[in-house]
């Protein structure tokens, strides 16, 4: 899917004949094993705790049950805050496609003659990664801060009323997802138009298509795999995120979402059967997102 | 207007990567801010903080523990994922969908989910939580980041050089040791890269199951109410460096190896 | 949206003549094309033939519109297209990799040229031509549903559809097997002849250029070496590069001799060989001549000298290769070498064999002078405008050569 960007070699083009062994189960199993263990075992968990009800008898306290209720609570309570998580995850995987697309054609097509110059633009494009999230993060907190140089700018030039700040706003959390999430648009995308066969190109303006047509008619439809790939690797960790919509960086009390509400009932409220479910709702969301995306590419296609 | 459409492309690409450096220029320049507590307003320039980067703040301490984390974490992930890879390619073998939505799914779902999940596991079984606990976290998320790695790697061998060794009267042990696994060597460097990287990043899965334990990341994150230290920005801009230093010189071994090639022809 | 740079309905220059004027192509390290001159009447089937790297391609993607040419003119129908885009001009091509769209069904792809054009009843247009090629019953499948040889007749299909003025073909015929190609070989020429375009066919193969074109052309680094009827070129090879590239030839080298009034003598260390002045390029000095291995009879004796025969021999025959229709022989004769002589397998069993002496007679008609000396064909054509290492490499190269020729 999108990971054949990090790696340096491309698939092979025959089909692999493939041995059945009982090495096939040694190899196996460890992995699958701790998978079990750690990945299916705390979903099983989870729900679990997102049926339980609180202990009659101690307080803060929690006993299994079937608690349904729990699910409704929580819809109820967090409504607001899911619509917001999909909403700033929806618009910051679309401004990462706006700004990731053209430049996963620009490395995959345009600097195709020049394979230097195309890695160390890869290089760039990886860059961010390696400075720590929550740097990133901080950085533009303190460039949009108040005290910093585009406030001031903006300011000066009345786009900013007297006491108005641009962190803590709509704005500045989706900004912060769309930055940090454009690496994940951008690679898939690359990595289906490096393939991308130029002679096809080439064909299009044989045949009467003008650069633009020939955008529009061949490449645009081709590039669908790396798009789609790009997009649920946007989405996904976007509707999650707790961290840029957080109060220490670039949200505040009117950004919350769904990740901030699961984590301030984690370990703030503790009221882990609350956090369960809700942390189950935005799996299962997850989960018909990837089904569809499923559906239309076979499991083979996802690694 | 007419040469827009020729250098639009050019001048877009420049203008996206100069906004990506954007927080790493600031992060480095700010490492060499002399700053008292807080390190948001410039005060001037310095060496001190990347001299006595260990000297007060706990920063090294939790940069170590992320690197200890890291690298234990990445050995058992890459072992294990490298193990699953190469079942996945070259095996015939049943559920294999559902291995493979399986494998998939970690890296699907959020952070908040699985870092909630683990935590409500290791409390229901009485584990207490401390580096064991981040270390089992960092190994589950990075096995399937390793597995898609490894996979296009073994992928692309081709079957005709172990059978040539298999011809040459290679037993199978001797084919996969001398022949196999020294090919997928950069495809496996790749995988263990890629993991460590992932761990020592790791926030969200950290905090819920860290207990009293800290991290580099979670040192910044608490540590950003009240401002973080230039020490920190320190440490990250060495890391940045270092991994920038080791993909340059990978990329330009790599294309001095291809210039080399095509001038033997 | 259409493309309004190119007119709906038919081309004004439909089946129009090409013309080539100084034609320059020059690429860092070496020039592809050189000053090429050549004129394709409206209507015929013309090939470009010539080895890998001669620069026949790119003459190709010049007239496409796919490169810039470094100098030089590209007039279709007298109008100067020089200049003009790809998507711009009356001309399609047949690519060597077919480049179908993978992800359009082949009636799309058919119909993608025309669509551009914004031409009305596309759709029907498209089925027209997949007709033509006989593959209409498969209009919605996807490219990769379909065998090597079916893509290729799409590709046709999707270029001729679109009635252009010069219909390009760029070695299509080079991923098929023998049989196939054979076959579309004949269907390309019929539908040629049906739809009255000019082709211009691009191929190394002279086999297939010489059963298809009405016109070929013989290039070598960059120029055009000699042109004319399949026939023409075969039996009155100009130069040397075209004698030994197109099909085989002996060639001997000699000074000049006699002249009569309608032939000339050259002796050709000690052997008289004869040839018609209408034959011979040039008449004075050191030439070469030659003749087609068919051309030659072998004798078990040594034949009676008669006018109108050239005589050579002893020889000894060194090498008998089978090949169904006839039998090559190799003779290796004292001075000249090895020379080669095709005899078509008459009789059942083979009529010489391996170590046999055997004397060569050939017909004086038959004989052709060339305007160049065989020696002289190596030279190079072009400065070496090479870096540092790659004169290296060439030096290297020569050095070898020369070892191994001594």
């Amino acid at each position: 899917m999108a990971f054949t960007a990090f790696s340096s070699s491309t698939a092979a083009t025959e089909p692999v004949v493939r041995r059945k062994s009982r090495a096939a189960l040694f190899l196996l199993l460890p992995g699958i094993f701790y998978l079990i263990l750690f990945f299916v075992t705390p979903l099983i968990s989870l729900v679990i705790t997102s049926l339980q009800a609180p202990d009659p008898l101690v307080f803060g306290r929690f006993v299994n049950a079937l608690n349904w209720q729990n699910y409704a609570a929580v819809i109820e309570l967090y409504g607001e805050q899911s619509v917001r998580s999909a909403g700033y995850a929806a618009l910051a995987t679309l401004f990462a496609l706006l700004i990731g697309f053209p430049l996963a054609y620009f490395i995959g097509i345009t600097l195709r003659p020049y394979p230097l110059l195309q890695s160390l633009a890869l290089v760039l494009v990886i860059a961010p990664f390696f400075i720590s999230f929550l740097l990133r993060t901080l950085a533009w907190k303190q460039i949009f801060s108040t005290e910093g140089p585009v406030s001031g700018i903006l300011s000066s030039l009345g786009v900013l009323g007297p006491g108005q700040a641009i962190t803590g706003t709509a704005f500045s959390v989706i900004f912060g997802l769309t930055y940090n999430f454009i690496p994940f648009m951008t690679l898939p995308i690359y990595a289906t138009l490096a393939s991308l066969d130029l002679r096809l190109l080439e064909a299009g303006n044989d045949l009467y298509g003008s650069p633009a047509t020939t955008f529009r008619t061949v490449t645009l439809p081709l590039s669908t795999a790396g798009v789609l790939a790009g997009t649920l690797l946007t989405f996904i960790p976007a509707a999650g995120d707790y961290i840029n919509a957080s109060r220490e960086f670039l949200g505040s009390a009117d950004t919350t979402m769904i990740g901030n509400v699961i984590e301030t009932n984690f370990l703030v409220l503790q009221n882990f059967p609350a956090a369960a479910s809700l942390s189950l709702l935005l799996m299962a969301a997850i989960l018909v997102l990837v089904a569809l995306y499923v559906k239309r590419s076979g499991t083979e296609d996802l690694l | 207007m007419k040469g827009f459409g020729r250098y639009g492309i050019w001048v877009f690409s420049a203008m996206a990567f100069v906004f990506l450096l954007i927080p790493i220029v600031y992060t480095v320049a700010f490492s060499f801010n002399d700053a008292r507590r807080t390190n948001i307003i410039w005060r001037g320039f310095t060496l001190d903080n990347w001299f006595g980067v260990c000297d007060s703040q706990n920063v090294c301490a939790a940069f170590g523990n992320s690197v200890l984390i890291g690298v234990v974490a990445t050995v058992l992930a890459t072992t294990l994922g490298t193990m699953i890879a190469l079942a996945l390619v070259r095996y015939r073998f049943r559920f294999r969908n559902a291995t493979t939505l399986l494998i998939f799914l970690p890296m699907a779902t959020p952070e908040v989910v699985l870092g909630a999940g683990l935590a409500a596991q290791f409390l229901q079984a009485g584990v207490p939580k401390g580096l064991a606990t981040i270390i089992l976290a960092h190994t589950l998320f990075c096995i399937s980041f390793v597995v898609v790695t490894v996979r296009s790697r073994v992928a692309g061998l081709d079957p005709a050089l172990e059978e040539a060794g298999r011809d040459l009267y290679g037993s199978p042990q001797q084919v996969f040791w001398r022949i196999t696994f020294p090919m997928l060597l950069p495809g496996i460097v790749a995988a263990a890269l890629l993991s460590f990287a992932l761990s020592f990043d790791d926030f969200i899965i950290t905090n819920f199951n860290r207990g009293a334990e800290v991290t580099f990341p979670s040192y910044v994150y608490t540590a950003a109410a009240r401002g973080i230290p230039a020490e920190a920005n320190v440490i990250a801009s060495a890391v940045f460096f270092l991994a920038i230093a080791l993909v340059l010189i990978a990329q330009l071994t790599a294309a001095a190896r291809r210039r080399q090639l095509a001038r033997a022809g | 949206m259409t493309n309004h740079d190119v007119p709906q309905g038919g081309f004004a220059e439909a089946g129009a003549d090409l013309e080539l004027v100084g034609l320059t192509k020059r690429f860092p390290g070496f020039t592809a094309v050189e000053e090429l001159d050549l004129t394709i009447p409206a209507g015929s089937f013309f090939a470009l033939l010539g080895p890998s790297g001669c620069g026949k391609t790119t003459t190709l993607r010049l007239i496409a519109g796919l490169e810039e040419p470094t100098a030089g003119r590209i007039l279709i129908g007298g109008k100067d297209v020089t200049t003009t885009k790809a998507y711009q001009r009356p001309v399609n091509t047949v690519f060597q990799s077919y480049a179908l769209f993978p992800h359009m069904s082949i009636l799309d792809n058919v119909a993608f040229g025309l669509k551009r054009r914004g031409i009305k009843n596309a759709e029907a247009l498209a089925h027209e031509a997949l007709a033509l090629v006989e593959l209409d019953h498969v209009g919605r499948r996807k490219p990769t549903q379909l065998s090597g040889g079916q893509q290729q007749r799409v590709a046709l299909a999707r270029a001729i559809v679109n009635r252009p003025a010069l219909l390009l073909l760029d070695e299509p015929l080079g991923a098929l097997d023998l049989k196939l190609r054979r076959q579309m070989q004949i269907e390309l020429k019929d539908i040629q002849d049906e739809v009255g375009l000019t082709f211009l066919h691009v191929t190394h193969d002279q086999e297939e250029a010489m059963t298809m074109a009405d016109t070929v052309a013989v290039m070598n680094k960059g120029r055009i070496e000699q042109m004319g009827p399949p026939q023409e070129l075969y039996e009155l090879p100009r130069t040397s590069f075209v004698a030994k590239f197109l099909g085989q030839s002996n060639l001997f080298s000699g000074e000049v001799t006699s002249v009569s009034r309608a032939a000339m003598v050259i002796d050709a260390a000690g052997t008289k060989i004869e040839v018609p002045l209408a034959r011979a390029q040039r008449h004075t000095g050191h030439i070469t001549v030659g003749v087609r291995p068919e051309k030659v009879s072998l004798h078990g004796a040594a034949p009676e000298a008669s006018a109108g025969r050239n005589v050579m021999g002893p020889g000894r025959i060194t090498d008998v290769s089978f090949s169904g229709v006839s039998t090559q022989y190799e003779v290796t004769v004292p001075v000249f070498g090895a020379l080669t002589v095709f005899a078509q397998n008459t009789s059942i069993s083979s009529m010489h064999r391996d170590g046999d002496e055997v004397w060569l007679s050939w017909a004086v008609d038959h004989a052709f002078g060339l305007a160049d000396d065989a020696d002289s064909a190596g030279s190079p054509r072009f400065d070496a405008d090479f870096d540092t290492s790659m004169i290296a490499v060439q030096s290297r190269k020569n050095l070898e050569a020369e070892l191994e020729g001594a």
